[in-house]
């Protein structure tokens, strides 16, 4: 090769972890097998995919291409923009399937619950490494605040299953920042005791789905449906699955949303608790890299920050297969990689981008 | 960890190394949770991956595959002539799904918004709702056209629950004539449905809306109906078949080829005119009813697919009773038809010879009673010949008097007067062959031997059914050879063309001497010559044998005078006429009864005269003029 052309090419890929790259490109290529079978071979769903795929590797290179530092200096910013957001949709949100949660802007259509996905772990890293040397319980408390305000924002859409991505990233922030274990336990108490409020504050839908989730079979045509379908989709898979394009469940259209956020029971169907088993290793791949590069990274912002984003990772990847195996409620969560979809695909892709600039510029942050 | 740097708040430490290494713990705790929950994970698919996997693959199959039954053609029914009186017809119907529909009038609303949908659709709709608890798809209407399938397909995602399917459905072309004989089929009810069960025949219902629930559908049933068979069809989500798996086809049903003669049944039908009554018409040297009209009639069509309330109610309380079968289930004094049977019990029993005479005064006194003949001042010297020929009452009022009534009883027995004749469709009624028994079984009385005096003229406790009449004059035509009336000629199978029939063997031979029966025989043509009923058969093409009769329909008083036209036109006496021809070569016997027309000669012969005409002659009458009444009820 052309001594210049690599030049070009290593500067290109220079911020880009291999490690990490190679086990998304692994997911997303699990991703188009399954939809490839869940879609019925639907090119246009491929296709449509394909395009979803290469915008998001586009972004996930911007972002690895960002400075932490830049980043540090968006987060606040960001964090007020995506508020007041926020409260644009709430106050003039359009109303899509009785849930409000896109804004119209004029030009686009934007949801900002997704923005809120990254903003939420960037303000908080950003905030505890403003104040690293001082943290007390008020720092702890102001940070409880930053979330609570997008996520009770987004809770009242309705949109559950961001809610819980958005509680479990700041969570984790809070978690990972030194969080006194007092405060964890204080936290775990309380939120036992207010259950009965937030039961009482839920949707009715969101009560049903909690009560479906005990007992699937009370309405086995309405809203346990999901879950009978998707749990007979995963266990009638066995231990090698009823092969690629072979699912009936998948092909007799017996899973709801089977592209999207039912993608994985079209996979342990078609490919059975051994197909399962790697795909969990892919993933605790992926969260593992994530915890070394929060591990190894050069300063509290960019620690919080990695370990925020790889913990919401997981958060996503349990969530998902927990609702489809059963053993959640249906909530609105992706498999990340996997569903199909290009908003979440681009979010994931945006902390997976931060993830190899942190890498990658841990020295420059360094020095 | 913070709780350490808590003692010192002031000092602004910073020892990276130390934050580090709290950081890492908690990465390493928070690493733990994470391979803690994918444990989880694993373990709930290893559950269902392979601890359940047996049952929920089982299920996954039973999601997949769907038994359907494949319903068979019910067999058509054809007169003897191969005119059709039932057959089937494809059409769409828009069906509703009621268990999942939440405002039912709401969607109908829509629906009639969309598709016509007549008052009748909703009442017909809302009887079959409440007969039906079952979780099938109801008609809400029958029979759409092309432009309203079109029209519904185009707006079908508005009406989940609602659904256009393609059924075969019963039809009666020939209507309200062929009613009573051949019946009709109705939605499977809830009564039925345990039956099945019962029967073990569920299985070939499955699938099955439609049950023969009247005449000639309700009794040859097990053969109209025919196998169902079975597709195993895998189904997606929706209950949408996507492929066959695999076929059993179903066993159509068996053709009924009838007796009957529906022309001749049509001219019967329309000689009653506007009066209501019975004939049945049966071949003598066979048993096979010709035809069995019960009028009025009313429209089986309109059962098929479950009657609506107005029609029902129309029906149901008319003053004309439409519903009853007349021939089969309608029990009528036999008045003096009853006499020639009387005469040739006289002739059996010893009790009488042909020339044996009376001299009749017109009366007949009883134990302080006067039994009175039709004719004031009497017939004078009657023989047997005569008191058929002239009808005369006072010769058997005698008679039954030395019979008795047990011995009028046993013969009358042998005729098949006070049993079921066995026809083939269900409601017969036994009809009443008073005795001493039955009367102490039925009142637990004794008998008067002054009741038995009135039985000699057919009436008293007689009750009979025009199809026990139709059966023992064509008892009498055939010589004394009995056999059980069928309608059904034979069984056809579809495929094999193979034919079962119905009835080959003569039930029973009468216990009687041929002359004896010549008499009764020469007698019944001196009726239709030069007797009772004479006039309506003036130049008859053949010679035929007869017996009028009036049937009292209220008691008269004794010393009161009968006077038709005083009497209100429900009391009035009901006209019977019994008849076979050829004589010499008997084709076709026949009893025919007019409900409230009078005399027996006036009414019913006329109508007896018809229908001998048509079917020997081929003679169709003149088109009736058709009255008010009539066009009203069409």
């Amino acid at each position: 090769m052309h001594p210049a052309l690599r030049q070009i090419g290593r500067h290109i890929t220079r911020h880009i972890d291999g490690v990490l790259l190679s086990a998304v490109l692994a997911l997303m290529a699990v991703g188009l097998v399954v939809l490839i079978s869940a879609s019925n071979m639907s090119a246009a769903r491929v296709t449509a995919q394909l395009a979803n795929l290469l915008i998001a590797l586009g972004v996930m290179w911007l972002f690895a291409n960002i400075s932490p530092h830049y980043l540090a200096r968006l987060a606040f910013p960001l964090y007020v923009l995506g508020v007041l957001l926020l409260v644009g949709v709430a106050l003039f949100g359009e109303v899509v399937q009785g849930a409000r949660r896109w804004l119209d802007l004029g030009i686009t259509r934007i949801q900002p619950s997704e923005l809120m996905k990254i903003a939420l772990p960037l303000a908080l890293a950003w905030y505890f490494d403003r104040y690293e040397a001082t943290l007390r319980s008020k720092h702890y408390a102001i940070g409880a605040v930053m979330l609570v305000i997008p996520v009770a924002l987004i809770a009242r859409q309705p949109d559950l299953g961001t809610a819980v991505l958005i509680t479990a990233a700041g969570f984790f922030a809070l978690f990972l920042s030194g969080l006194p274990w007092r405060l964890i336990a204080g936290l775990a108490v309380a939120g036992g005791a207010a259950l009965p409020f937030v039961w009482s504050a839920l949707h009715d839908y969101q009560r049903q789905r909690i009560l479906t989730l005990l007992d699937p079979m009370q309405d086995p045509l309405g809203r346990g449906y999901h879950t009978i379908q998707s749990t007979i989709a995963v266990g009638s898979g066995g231990w090698f699955g009823k092969g690629w394009l072979n699912g009936t469940q998948t092909h007799l259209d017996f899973i709801p949303e089977r592209t999207t956020d039912f993608a994985f029971a079209v996979f342990a169907e078609e490919f059975g608790l051994v197909g399962c088993v790697v795909l969990l290793g892919l993933f605790l791949f992926v969260i593992s890299r994530g915890m070394l590069i929060a591990a190894n990274a050069p300063n509290m912002f960019t620690r919080l920050l990695a370990g925020a984003i790889t913990l919401t990772f997981f958060t996503y990847a349990f969530v998902n297969m927990g609702m489809v195996s059963g053993i959640l409620p249906v909530v609105g969560v992706p498999l990340p990689l996997i569903s199909y979809g290009g908003t979440s695909l681009v979010s994931i892709c945006i902390g997976i981008g931060i993830l190899m600039s942190i890498h990658s510029h841990k020295k420059l942050v360094q020095t | 960890m913070s709780a350490e740097l808590s003692i010192n708040p002031g000092i602004e430490l910073r020892n990276a190394q130390l934050e580090l290494h709290h950081f890492q713990l908690r990465l390493a705790i928070a690493t733990g949770f994470v391979l803690f929950m994918f444990l989880l994970l694993f373990g709930r698919f290893f559950y269902l991956q392979v601890v359940k996997h047996d049952q929920l693959q089982t299920l996954a199959e039973a999601n997949r595959i769907a038994i359907v039954p494949v319903v068979p053609n019910r067999g058509i029914i054809v007169d003897r002539n191969g005119i059709v009186l039932a057959h089937n017809y494809s059409a769409y119907t828009l069906e509703v799904q009621p268990h999942k529909i939440n405002n039912l009038e709401n969607l109908i609303d829509e629906l009639a918004a969309l598709i016509e949908i007549t008052p009748r659709d909703r009442r017909r709709f809302k009887r079959l709702l409440e007969e039906s608890k079952s979780v099938g798809s109801l008609p809400i209407r029958t029979r759409l056209s092309d432009e309203e399938i079109a029209l519904f397909a185009a707006n079908r995602h508005r009406f989940p629950g609602v659904e256009i399917n393609s059924r075969l459905f019963r039809h009666y072309p020939q209507g309200e004539i062929f009613s009573h004989v051949v019946g009709h089929i109705g939605r499977v009810n809830q009564r039925e449905v345990e039956q099945l069960e019962a029967d073990g025949l569920a299985a070939n219902y499955r699938g099955t809306d439609y049950i023969g629930k009247l005449g000639l559908e309700q009794k040859y049933e097990s053969h109209l109906h025919g196998t169902t068979g079975v597709e195993e069809v895998e189904v997606d989500s929706g209950g949408r078949p996507v492929r066959t798996l695999s076929r059993t086809p179903p066993v159509p049903g068996n053709n009924l080829m009838l007796n009957l003669d529906a022309r001749l049944q049509e001219v019967a039908y329309n000689a009653f005119g506007d009066f209501r009554g019975a004939l049945v018409a049966i071949e003598p040297s066979t048993g096979g009813v010709l035809a069995f009209v019960s009028k009025p009639g009313f429209d089986p069509n309109l059962f098929v697919d479950g009657i609506d309330v107005l029609n029902w109610n129309e029906l149901n309380n008319s003053l004309d009773k439409p519903l009853v079968n007349r021939a089969l289930f309608g029990t009528y004094p036999p008045g003096s038809t009853f006499k020639p049977f009387m005469a040739l019990a006289a002739l059996t029993l010893g009790k009488r010879t042909p020339q044996q005479a009376i001299s009749d005064p017109g009366y007949f006194n009883f134990g302080g009673h006067q039994f009175r003949d039709d004719k004031v001042g009497g017939h004078g010297m009657v023989d047997m010949y005569k008191s058929i020929v002239v009808s005369c009452d006072t010769y058997y009022y005698v008679l039954a008097n030395d019979l008795g009534i047990d011995a009028i009883a046993r013969f009358m027995g042998q005729l098949g007067f006070g049993s079921r004749t066995g026809i083939d469709i269900e409601g017969e009624s036994a009809g009443v062959l008073p005795s001493q028994e039955w009367k102490m079984r039925r009142f637990n009385q004794k008998w008067f031997a002054g009741e038995t005096i009135s039985v000699g003229i057919g009436q008293g406790y007689n009750a009979y059914t025009p199809l026990q009449l139709a059966t023992a004059i064509a008892t009498i035509a055939n010589d004394g050879v009995m056999f059980r009336p069928h309608i059904v000629n034979y069984v056809e199978d579809i495929r094999t063309q193979e034919r079962g029939a119905v009835e080959p063997n003569p039930l029973r031979t009468l216990d009687v001497r041929k002359q004896h029966l010549e008499v009764v025989q020469q007698a019944l043509i001196g009726v239709n010559k030069e007797g009772t009923s004479a006039r309506s058969f003036i130049g008859a093409g053949y010679v035929s044998a007869g017996k009028t009769g009036t049937a009292q329909v209220i008691g008269i008083k004794q010393g009161e005078k009968y006077v038709e036209s005083k009497v209100q036109e429900r009391h009035r006496d009901h006209a019977l006429f019994i008849a076979y021809a050829p004589a010499d070569d008997p084709k076709i016997a026949l009893a025919v009864i007019v409900e409230n027309a009078g005399f027996g000669a006036r009414h019913a012969a006329p109508i007896a005269r018809k229908v001998l005409d048509y079917y020997l002659l081929g003679k169709l009458p003149p088109p009736e003029r058709r009255k008010d009444k009539d066009a009203s009820g069409a």
